[in-house]
């Protein structure tokens, strides 16, 4: 186990880069804590799977450096680095059998037999796959296939980390619960550092403790479940976290006022917007709620009932605005004025937060 | 109450048509020749199964069959080894995978008699290029229209030049079709290249591989024409496989009868060893 740092990380698969375009991952930083547990999430493309493949030693990158607790591996070879990694598609041994799969890699490494035999029969245990040892794996179903690759990697004591790169992406949805929850608890049973990679918000949310949102190469925020909720640093996270997403509305910033569709909205802290930059309100629909004097004017389009809340789509204007509400849904096609709450309601300049907190 | 339609039978009928005309109807006038004896004159007899018994107890049969299984035998254990393993250096992407693939079935294109014609020249030992080589600058005494060795030694050669790219081809399409995962989860596993190949590869290409040996053991087993044009069959009978002792006991001698039940013997001892590897193969596949 160790602690994962990425060193001013830069990958490129052109082999002479001439602008940042040309990045499939911009420059990074970061660190992961020992025996934590993320999420990297973003929309397919956008360089996790790059960002994964550096870190196991699949690819090598451009620039920077990899190091796991002091050492540098930037340049050395998978099977060097201890780490585990599980794939998009389970990869199981087809001739083998449930057991020589997941003693594959202890016996690789020359681990004695009597040691490869207790750590397969107590991972077996734990994935639940105990009394399925000597049948071959390739007739098992997909679910227990991926519970198997799982497994190889979690039969080595010693692995830095175990990576997962969308590993339910064949798991039926009933499948997709349980392994989930197995994972969250093999993660508190075994404390090794996980890093799953995902584009769907609920695997990301629900496993990690630290979710890393990527975008276009680049990671755009890093935080808590609950920081990327109520808290986005770009209007991205906003938009791809949470369902409906958050709501983006052109306004215009005169000093520390903020105007939509010509009305005084009240926000979070002071908007410093630089010359030249496009502003927009981002606020959630969950902080978007109807009222019955003030506020902005807005006609129902339509509202759905989504069981516990409805959600209602109204028109500013020519601006569409999503809200989240409890109680009675309002008709479509009826005049109402939206609230938003100050608390929650931030202002973005190109993209990213610029509304410094403090007392308003 | 299920309602019947017989309808689905006409659908049916074009099929059996055609293959009535194209196997059915071919094959049963063999059948027929095999179980009758005639003096000329057009005028049959019946002779039951006196043909069968002739040829499955005639020793020139024998011969002729041994030859055949140990020819078969021999380029197999050549072609298939030889085939993965070409295929296993072959380029996986970039500029030389279709150079390679070209040059690869190339040998596949020619016709089968020109195969023949153009070893036969190749190796004759005093104007074709490895003849002469062979004869007068390694000093080796080689010459296949004298020596059985030299003779099978050439036709085997001439085989796994010819056929070999089929292996080839078919166990390259079955590496390429897995996925890069596989490699990747065997890297991080640390094993070897021997187990990649072992546990990886092998298992992934044995439907592929199936193929092959079975189409490499009918072609190979039916072998006529290069032979044929090669060495006719000699010298002596040394190279005489079955269809060459079929083709000269049917049109040579004129013996339609046994030519005719040897045609069926051959067909189906083809069939068995077919049906009887494929079975084997698939078995565990359900």
């Amino acid at each position: 186990m160790a602690k994962i740092t990425l060193d001013g990380l830069r990958h490129s698969y052109v082999p002479d880069p001439q602008s940042e375009a040309d990045y499939a991952l911009k420059r990074m930083d970061l660190e992961w804590k020992d025996g934590g547990a993320y999420a990297l999430l973003g929309p397919s493309g956008c360089g996790k799977s790059t960002l994964l493949n550096i870190i196991s030693g699949l690819l090598n990158p451009s620039e920077g450096r990899v190091l796991f607790d002091e050492r540098d591996v930037t340049r050395e070879p998978p099977d060097r680095r201890n780490i585990a990694q599980v794939f998009q598609f389970p990869v199981i041994y087809d001739t083998m059998t449930v057991y020589d799969n997941l003693a594959f890699p202890l016996r690789n490494r020359g681990v004695p037999a009597s040691r490869v035999d207790a750590r397969v029969t107590e991972i077996a245990e734990m994935l639940e796959l105990g009394d399925r040892l000597r049948t071959r794996a390739s007739g098992l179903g997909p679910d227990d296939k991926q519970k198997i690759s799982m497994g190889r990697g979690l039969v080595r004591d010693d692995v830095n980390v175990i990576m997962f790169d969308e590993p339910l992406t064949v798991i039926d949805p009933a499948q997709k619960w349980k392994l989930r929850s197995k994972l969250k608890e093999l993660h508190q049973k075994i404390e090794v550092t996980m890093i799953y990679v995902t584009h769907d918000q609920t695997e990301a949310l629900t496993f990690a403790d630290q979710v890393v949102v990527m975008q276009d190469g680049e990671v755009v925020q890093i935080g808590t479940p609950v920081d990327l909720f109520e808290c986005p640093r770009h209007t991205f996270v906003g938009h791809f976290i949470g369902s409906p997403g958050m709501n983006i509305l052109p306004c215009d910033v005169h000093g520390q006022r903020v105007e939509f569709q010509g009305i005084t909205v009240p926000t979070a802290g002071f908007p410093e917007v630089p010359d030249g930059a496009t502003a927009e309100i981002g606020v959630r629909p969950e902080f978007v709620s109807i009222t019955e004097d003030g506020g902005i004017p807005a006609v129902v389009r339509k509202a759905a009932d989504i069981g516990r809340h409805i959600v209602v789509e109204a028109m500013a204007g020519d601006v569409p605005v999503s809200a989240v509400i409890d109680g009675d849904a309002p008709e479509a096609g009826s005049e109402v004025r939206l609230r938003f709450d100050p608390a929650h309601t931030r202002v973005y300049a190109d993209g990213w937060l610029v509304t410094r907190e403090g007392a308003i | 109450m299920r309602t019947q339609n017989q309808r689905a039978w006409f659908f049916v009928l074009p099929v059996l048509v055609l293959v009535a005309f194209n196997a059915l109807v071919p094959l049963m006038t063999v059948v027929n020749y095999s179980v009758q004896e005639t003096f000329g004159d057009n005028r049959f007899f019946w002779h039951g199964l006196g043909w069968f018994e002739d040829v499955l107890r005639s020793e020139r049969f024998h011969a002729a069959l041994g030859r055949q299984v140990l020819f078969t035998f021999t380029i197999l254990i050549i072609e298939v080894p030889l085939g993965v393993a070409i295929a296993l250096t072959m380029p996986r992407k970039g500029f030389w995978v279709p150079v390679c693939l070209v040059l690869m079935s190339l040998p596949l294109l020619i016709p089968w008699n020109v195969v023949g014609a153009m070893w036969n020249i190749f190796t004759l030992p005093d104007i074709g290029l490895l003849g002469y080589f062979l004869n007068n600058v390694l000093g080796i005494d080689y010459n296949m229209t004298q020596s059985p060795v030299a003779a099978w030694v050439t036709v085997i050669v001439m085989d796994v030049w010819h056929w070999t790219s089929l292996v080839v081809l078919l166990a390259y399409a079955g590496l390429i079709s897995i996925p890069e995962a596989y490699y990747q989860a065997a890297k991080i596993d640390a094993a070897s290249n021997w187990a990649i190949f072992r546990y990886i590869q092998l298992p992934k290409m044995k439907r592929v591989l199936t193929i092959a040996i079975l189409l490499r053991f009918m072609d190979s087993f039916n072998i006529y024409t290069e032979p044929f044009v090669l060495t006719g069959g000699g010298p002596g009978n040394s190279t005489t496989f079955l269809s060459i002792d079929l083709v000269k006991v049917a049109l040579g001698q004129f013996d339609l009868g046994p030519a005719a039940a040897m045609s069926l013997i051959y067909f189906a001892f083809t069939l068995l060893v077919s049906w009887l590897f494929y079975t084997i193969m698939t078995k565990d596949e359900q």
